[in-house]
């Protein structure tokens, strides 16, 4: 009876080692802490009703970056652990850290890190840019976005709840590679979390992808061509297509390796005819577009970001867009590259090293052309073209180990080694993350209405630089001595210590970055009066976001712009059209989405869903499911999911006589 | 342009966006397929299992569903409610048969103890095949949801547009399934 209330479930599952209590409490106290300060200041229905179901993408995109934010400190912390155990683990010191807890924590830091910080980001920026880029009020499909955002939700939530139920996470590395994480070798639960947490949030960015993708191709403003895009809304939609073509193959993976988990089946299990070399081919055909999805986007970032600051067009805006397409194509056939070593042949593997190297060339016009955009530009020396510069020296760095891996006789050396470790984190901090920050600096006057303290936020900028070359060259060196990846111990002989030590004071300076950005903030909100945006174009901008107010109104633009030029709001302001826009056209009446809780509704039939499944709870499973189809067939009848905001009504906000 | 045919322009679009990817989903599951499809593991094979005649049956029936569901949407433009009605409603049935053939067909592999558990052959088989079964399973839901708005407010620009794209999706996974009576049965039981 017991067995099928509760599954799997039973008592032993409940926090008992110091990690599982420590996170119980903290996410226990954080809630209730956040529960009593809503209650305190009666904020409860405004959460509700302005944002958690709002439909409106800025709002969305602001709550990703927010989740994005808490996870990239959870991720940080386990990445502290690690160095930690590494700095101390050697001869007779076995650090502080169980092997088979070690390895919970690199796994939990590579998913959380991948799929909770950077795509949380990346979808957060897209969300709220995009729109406004292309001259859009909302997106294609408003109700999917939220749930999009709802999914991304449940699964932060279910990568975590292993602290309170079951105490393990999934140890079989970042993308459970078969046939370690199969029943047979990883019998806990910690691999059916993994399974759900990215299976949930996987489908999130999936709807996304498609609904990013619509409203691109058909909601741009009158006039703007394909070709007279912004590059972070071109490069978005290269990332997006990405998405599409390769989060399905990821999706199937997933439910594979869970049918053989959960039914017994045989794809991925060294027994019954199963093949595990198929699970590392599968999900590499995922993993490797998967860290262009990441990069992409940042791409673009560096293109507004550069044009702005040396106010200037974009050097050579076609061949950008080439090589962004470029690099999108050639992600697609470059994945054998992850596994040189498995034994595919010769053949292969040289094909697959020769694609690899192609893609140097593409990254190259681009890193080029930003570098033409400044020459003889006039340069404005603000945070996010200094993230702008570390940037181009971290990714050609790490871009030149990439291409040294990509020959396979070198490969074989330094495959799974720290050389690996040190080439994949250049580019994901290097590249994603410095791209995301240039980001949310350049736009974050668009979010609040004031800009962030520049000087904190140049002081930031360094300690990141300095602390991220000082923790990773290490590992490159380390990486050539022969240390492989994932060591909880190595021998006091190999005298490794003093790097992988240097490593760890390397992550404090990062982590006294990261301080200073939360500082930034703190202070940039208090001193808001000071940074107050009042044009809504802080930066001289030449593109249509800058057009609008900062934060702009919930429809983003009272009249849709007409676009003439590339740099379309440069263009209205070269012009005398920003004057005479507003007595010429009247406004007229606007539809926009309504609020829907349904996102959040079956997220969290889904979460539960994946809660029982992970604990083989069938009654529980059974019924979420059917509370999922219930609540997409409550959608299906609901028509009046819009509503419209008369043109008077535009123009009283527009006039500033009532708050948009 | 106006508002109603940019939203049904937007949401074909979307939905042909999200028909690629689960395309390429089925596309996963043809090369698990295909790779799989000599792991017996010591079990029987395609050729020990299927019956042509059988799946030949299930895929006259799914082509059938399909021409009719292509005739219920003419009318449905044609804005005449009984027909489409009918003809929707023999779609129906003929994709109920279908899934009742297929359940039929899985039912009596495991009996005879040819379960997904007995080989990765088998694994993959079921899975892929039970994927389409899936599809088609949700297929008939929408059409009941439909059906019932139909009754309710009759075709409307929103119900016509929503029936538009359920024959699409009718279509394409009649479409799958002709691959997977080729590469899983034909050539299974061929080769
Ligand atoms: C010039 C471009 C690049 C080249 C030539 C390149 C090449 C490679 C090669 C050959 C490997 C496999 C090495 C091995 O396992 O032995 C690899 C691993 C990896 N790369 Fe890159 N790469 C490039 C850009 C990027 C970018 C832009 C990112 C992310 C934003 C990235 C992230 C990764 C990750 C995450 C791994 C390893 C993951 C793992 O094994 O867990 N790379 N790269
Ligand atoms: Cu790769």
């Amino acid at each position: 009876m017991m067995n099928f209330i509760f599954g799997k479930l039973t008592l032993d599952a409940l926090p008992h080692a110091w990690f599982t209590i420590g996170g119980t409490a903290t996410i226990t106290l954080g809630g209730i802490a956040t529960a009593l300060l809503l209650t305190k200041y009666k904020k409860w229905k405004w959460l509700w009703e302005k944002w958690l179901t709002s439909t409106d993408p800025k709002k969305i995109g602001i709550m990703y970056i927010i989740v994005a934010s808490l996870m990239l400190f959870r991720g940080a912390l386990d990445a502290l652990m690690i160095w930690t155990q590494q700095a101390m683990s050697t001869g007779s010191s076995h650090g502080y850290l169980s092997p088979a807890h070690f390895q919970q924590i690199f796994t939990a830091h590579g998913d959380i890190m991948v799929f909770f910080v950077t795509m949380g980001f990346l979808f957060g920026l897209i969300n709220f840019i995009v729109p406004l880029q292309i001259g859009a009020r909302d997106l294609a499909f408003p109700f999917l976005n939220t749930l999009g955002f709802w999914l991304y939700v449940a699964g932060v939530v279910l990568i975590n709840m292993f602290f309170v139920f079951g105490g393990d996470f999934a140890a079989a590395g970042w993308l459970s590679i078969a046939p370690l994480s199969e029943l047979q070798f990883s019998p806990g639960i910690g691999v059916d979390y993994w399974i759900w947490s990215l299976q949930i949030s996987g489908i999130g960015s999936l709807i996304g992808g498609i609904n990013f993708i619509a409203t691109i191709i058909k909601m741009r403003a009158p006039g703007m061509s394909l070709f007279k895009m912004p590059l972070f809304t071109w490069t978005s939609l290269c990332s997006m297509v990405l998405v599409v073509s390769v989060f399905p193959i990821l999706a199937v993976t997933i439910a594979l390796l869970n049918l053989d988990r959960f039914f017994g089946m045989h794809f991925f299990t060294s027994t019954a005819g199963g093949n595990p070399m198929m699970y590392t081919n599968l999900i590499w055909t995922w993993g490797h577009p998967e860290v262009y999805i990441l990069i992409l986007p940042g791409f673009g970032i560096f293109s507004e970001v550069v044009s702005t600051f040396s106010q200037k067009k974009l050097f050579s805006y076609s061949s950008q867009v080439a090589a962004a397409i470029g690099v999108t194509l050639l992600s697609m056939v470059v994945w054998m590259h992850h596994f040189f070593t498995m034994g595919a042949g010769a053949d292969v593997n040289a094909f697959f090293g020769i694609m690899t190297m192609f893609i140097a060339v593409p990254t190259g016009v681009l890193v080029f052309n930003w570098l033409a955009t400044m020459f003889r530009g006039k340069i404005v020396y603000s945070t996010p073209i200094l993230w702008f510069l570390g940037f181009v020296a971290t990714f050609t760095f790490g871009g030149m180990a990439g291409v040294l891996m990509s020959v396979p006789p070198a490969d074989f050396q330094v495959h799974n080694s720290l050389f690996l470790v040190a080439h994949f984190h250049t580019m994901i901090i290097g590249g994603a993350l410095f791209g995301i920050f240039a980001g949310l600096t350049y736009w974050f006057p668009k979010f609040t209405g004031f800009k962030l303290d520049e000087k904190l936020g140049i002081y930031s900028f360094w300690f990141w630089l300095i602390g991220f070359f000082v923790s990773f060259i290490p590992l490159y060196i380390l990486g050539f001595m022969g240390a492989t990846r994932r060591l909880d111990h190595y021998s006091s002989s190999t005298g490794w210590q003093p790097l992988f030590i240097t490593s760890l004071i390397g992550f404090c300076i990062i982590a006294i970055g990261a301080g200073i950005q939360v500082l930034q903030v703190i202070v940039s909100i208090k001193n808001r009066k000071q940074n107050l945006d009042t044009t809504g174009d802080p930066w001289n901008g030449r593109t249509l976001e800058w057009a609008t107010k900062s934060p702009p109104s919930f429809y983003n633009f009272a009249i849709i712009p007409e676009v003439k030029d590339r740099d379309a709001f440069w263009d209205i302001k070269q012009g005398s059209r920003v004057k005479d826009q507003g007595l010429m056209e009247k406004y007229e009446d606007i539809e926009m989405p309504k609020n829907t809780a349904m996102g959040i509704y079956v997220a969290g039939f889904l979460f539960v869903f994946g809660f029982a499944m992970v604990w083989h709870i069938i009654w529980l499973a059974i019924i979420t499911l059917i509370g999922t189809i219930v609540c997409f067939i409550i959608r299906a009848f609901d028509d009046e999911s819009e509503y419209v905001l008369p043109a008077s009504e535009v123009a009283k906000i527009e006039e500033g006589r009532i708050h948009g | 342009m106006d508002k109603h045919e940019f939203n049904n322009e937007k949401t074909q679009f979307g939905f042909w966006v999200y028909l690629m990817t689960d395309l390429l989903m089925f596309a996963a599951l043809f090369a698990t397929f295909a790779v799989l499809r000599k792991n017996t593991f010591g079990g029987p094979s395609g050729r020990d299992l299927f019956n042509l005649q059988f799946a030949l049956t299930e895929t006259l029936i799914l082509l059938t569903s399909s021409f009719t569901c292509g005739l219920g949407i003419i009318f449905a433009q044609k804005k005449k409610v009984k027909q489409t009605v009918i003809f929707f409603g023999i779609t129906f049935l003929l994709g109920i048969s279908f899934l009742g053939m297929e359940i039929y067909e899985f039912s009596h592999l495991i009996t005879d103890g040819n379960s997904p558990q007995r080989s990765a052959f088998l694994s993959s088989f079921f899975t892929l095949v039970g994927t389409h079964g899936l599809h088609i399973t949700s297929g008939l839901l929408w059409m009941i949801i439909l059906f019932i708005q139909i009754f309710r407010k009759g075709l409307t620009d929103s119900n016509l547009r929503k029936l538009t794209l359920l024959s699409i999706f009718w279509h394409f996974l009649d479409i799958v399934w002709i691959f997977i009576f080729t590469i899983v049965y034909l050539m299974g039981a061929v080769l």
